[in-house]
């Protein structure tokens, strides 16, 4: 068993090292070099399109604010992961001010820089835009959802349920759809409807309903003598909410969080479907020239390359998380 | 009035009344909205235009689908189609998770690894490049006349796959699948159904044989009279001109898509199933050598039962996420149900109308997967004196 096992992984791995290092073109001129190559994988495309896979289709001049706003939220979330950080007021002035940066530098009109429209942002940091907007908008949407689904109340509870689960059975895909599409008709005009501003509400809407869920599993798991206890002192609701159930529900829900958000931080290749030039998108422009146009597996492959570091840092991260609390509840 | 606004009763009812009022405020304002946009482009709103002709195909249909025919049949096939590759992928996704997962209890170091690795590549990439990767792999195969033949009855060729196939009619492959599925449903509440729990083995034995060959001779019955008329029973695809002729034809798009959904669904699945063995406890398997248990033994009797019911109600959920993704087709041109209806919007242009027929369809599919998961998870679950704790 193990010498077939073995066997099978290293015809895998040799191929693999046969085609992309072994037999690969990694700087050419054009196309003529790589097609002629030796069969091997043909680098040199990333080489001359990284620009547009990175940046879309924002100026070129200005390509260094868009990979300075990118590091700034790369930054924050680094940031976010360390202990120290973990306060409700901390957290969320880390957040917000990264997001303001990330926006300025994007947007420009401001101390001197150019602006860019929105149709114009592209690549990589029309990802971490869409993924930063939506867990800034959704996590706090999400409390809310929690707290009202609840509710004692039970017309608000049961309300809330129906929206959650609704929300939740749909496809993102389609809820997406929807809010481009759908809300323009039914807003009245005075409302502003930039279609990449209702797609993200649309997705914070989504992941909400879903992160709701988890902090609601999260309250459930507390003993139900914390809030009793709160209760017989005389605490109000909100003081309780905020100082004793959500700390310790926060702390309970870690690991689906973060289960969540490299989830929603892979689905937001969605929106290219709907029409944006995220990544994806600018990886299938990067191959789409008749210069290039047989090199689509090596771009795919740069383009899963970035959202692999990533989303495996941020699951080990999860995976660390989980041991540190195992280790403290010992 | 403070004695008014200090009575919990009064307050409650406030809230509560101005939040559900608050809501359905909001859903009127936004359909009266809707109604003066409609008026004012002109469009009629309403379900009538189910009835009209479409005026456009659709490039891959389980039953056969005419320019002429009606949005109301276009709708059916995107919707047939998307059962179809959920069917299909969901199979094939719990067939990879249980290899997978078992790969990574078993001991085993070198599959251990293996499995690891598999788990970990594939779960961290986005599904949408996992499907416009195999697909790129796909129509980049050769040229039909340049198709890599397997034993000149398959080919591969960048116009999908040809393998040999039935002539019979698509719908009545549809009813028969339908059949195994139900023979299975059979199957599984003859063996934990209350209602049969006092029968004798031998004829619980005898009803399991006669499920499967019930539905073998109908199967067979369907297939004869769902024959294309005028041709051989099985075709196998031969060049002819520039493409293939006759036999079945996989095309690269729902070939990407079931692809990429079990390859993603199974690194998921794996994992649930590894986390299903790794919630038996050691005692049990431990028992089991102590009573004499042959390794397969233990695992197929002891291991394997216990954790198919730990696996259960996460699999529900995986289930129902997985069939939402499939959606996701809709980025290489496959005629899922959201294609249809994203087609359908840009082309009958009854907006509302149709994303209400979308989001009821995925209601009712959605729901009625977790139903049927929830009956089969209730009639498997341990119960009672078969609790261990």
């Amino acid at each position: 068993m193990t010498v077939a096992f073995g066997a099978l992984a290293l015809w895998v791995i040799a191929s693999v090292v046969d085609w992309g290092i072994l037999h690969a073109v990694w700087r050419a001129e054009d196309r003529e070099m790589c097609m002629h190559g030796s069969g091997g994988a043909c680098w040199a495309v990333i080489d001359a399109r990284w620009r547009l896979i990175l940046f879309g289709l924002y100026p070129f001049e200005e390509h260094w604010r868009s990979g300075l706003a990118c590091a700034a939220i790369v930054l924050v979330g680094i940031l976010s992961c360390m202990p120290t950080m973990w306060t409700a007021s901390r957290l969320a002035g880390l957040w917000v001010g990264g997001f303001v940066a990330f926006y300025v530098l994007m947007r420009g009109g401001l101390l001197g820089l150019a602006e860019v429209s929105v149709q114009d942002w592209g690549g990589l940091s029309l990802t971490i835009f869409v993924f930063a907007s939506v867990t800034l908008i959704g996590m706090p949407a999400a409390i809310g959802f929690a707290l009202l689904r609840r509710s004692d109340l039970p017309w608000i509870s049961r309300t809330m349920g129906v929206i959650i689960d609704a929300v939740r059975s749909l496809p993102l895909l389609s809820i997406m759809f929807t809010f481009a599409v759908v809300l323009p008709f039914v807003l009245p005009s005075w409302i502003p409807t930039e279609k990449l501003y209702l797609v993200i509400i649309g997705y914070a809407l989504f992941f909400a309903c879903y992160q709701a869920e988890i902090i609601r599993g999260g309250m459930q798991a507390l003993p139900p003598g914390q809030e009793e206890a709160a209760k017989a002192l005389g605490i109000g609701y909100w003081h309780r909410i905020g100082r004793i159930v959500l700390p310790q529900a926060f702390r309970n829900a870690l690991p689906p969080t973060i289960s969540q958000l490299v989830i929603t931080c892979k689905e937001t290749s969605l929106i290219v479907i709907i029409g944006f030039f995220e990544i994806l998108a600018s990886g299938n422009a990067a191959y789409g020239t008749a210069e290039w146009n047989f090199a689509h597996i090596e771009v795919y492959c740069f383009v899963a390359l970035l959202y692999f570091v990533v989303v495996f840092a941020l699951s080990r991260y999860g995976a660390y998380l989980e041991s540190r609390a195992a280790a403290a509840a010992r | 009035m403070t004695a008014l606004l200090k009575s919990k009763p009064l307050r409650d009812g406030v809230a509560q009344a101005s939040f559900v009022g608050g809501i359905l405020l909001a859903v009127v304002l936004f359909a009266l909205t809707a109604r003066a946009n409609l008026e004012a482009q002109g469009l009629t709103s309403g379900f009538g235009f189910l009835q009209r002709a479409t005026g456009w195909g659709v490039s891959f249909s389980l039953i056969p689908f005419e320019t002429s025919d009606t949005y109301m049949k276009v709708i059916g096939v995107g919707l047939l189609n998307s059962l179809f590759l959920g069917a299909i992928s969901l199979t094939l996704a719990t067939f990879i998770g249980i290899a997978i997962g078992i790969m990574r209890v078993s001991g085993n170091r070198m599959a251990e690894l293996i499995g690891t690795t598999y788990v970990e590549i594939f779960r961290n990439l986005p599904m949408l490049l996992q499907v416009f990767f195999w697909y790129a792999i796909l129509t980049s195969l050769p040229q039909p006349r340049m198709a890599v033949s397997i034993a000149d009855i398959a080919f591969l060729s960048s116009r999908g796959i040809y393998l040999p196939g039935l002539n019979v009619t698509g719908l009545s492959v549809f009813i028969v699948a339908l059949m195994l599925v139900a023979a299975f449903g059979l199957r599984l509440w003859l063996s934990t159904g209350d209602v049969f729990r006092r029968m004798a083995r031998k004829r619980k034995a005898m009803l399991a044989r006669a499920i499967w060959l019930g539905w073998l001779v109908l199967a067979i019955i369907l297939l004869w009279s769902g024959r294309i008329p005028d041709t051989p029973l099985l075709s196998i695809a031969f060049l002819k001109g520039l493409n293939f002729r006759e036999g079945l034809r996989v095309s690269p798009e729902l070939l990407a898509c079931i692809v990429a959904i079990s390859i993603y669904g199974g690194a998921y699945i794996g994992e649930i199933v590894r986390a299903g063995f790794n919630a038996v406890p050691k005692g049990q398997s431990e028992a089991g050598r102590a009573l004499g248990l042959t390794a397969w033994q233990i695992f197929s009797r002891i291991r394997l039962p216990l954790a198919v019911r730990s696996m259960m109600p996460v699999l529900t959920n995986q289930y129902v996420w997985l069939f939402k993704s499939t959606t996701i087709g809709i980025a290489i041109g496959f005629v899922d149900f959201f294609f249809v209806i994203s087609t359908s919007i840009s082309q009958a242009g009854q907006t509302l109308e149709l994303i209400a027929i979308l989001m009821g369809g995925f209601l009712v599919i959605n729901y009625s997967l977790a139903w049927v998961l929830n009956r089969v998870n209730d009639a498997i679950k341990l119960k009672g004196t078969q609790l261990w704790t």
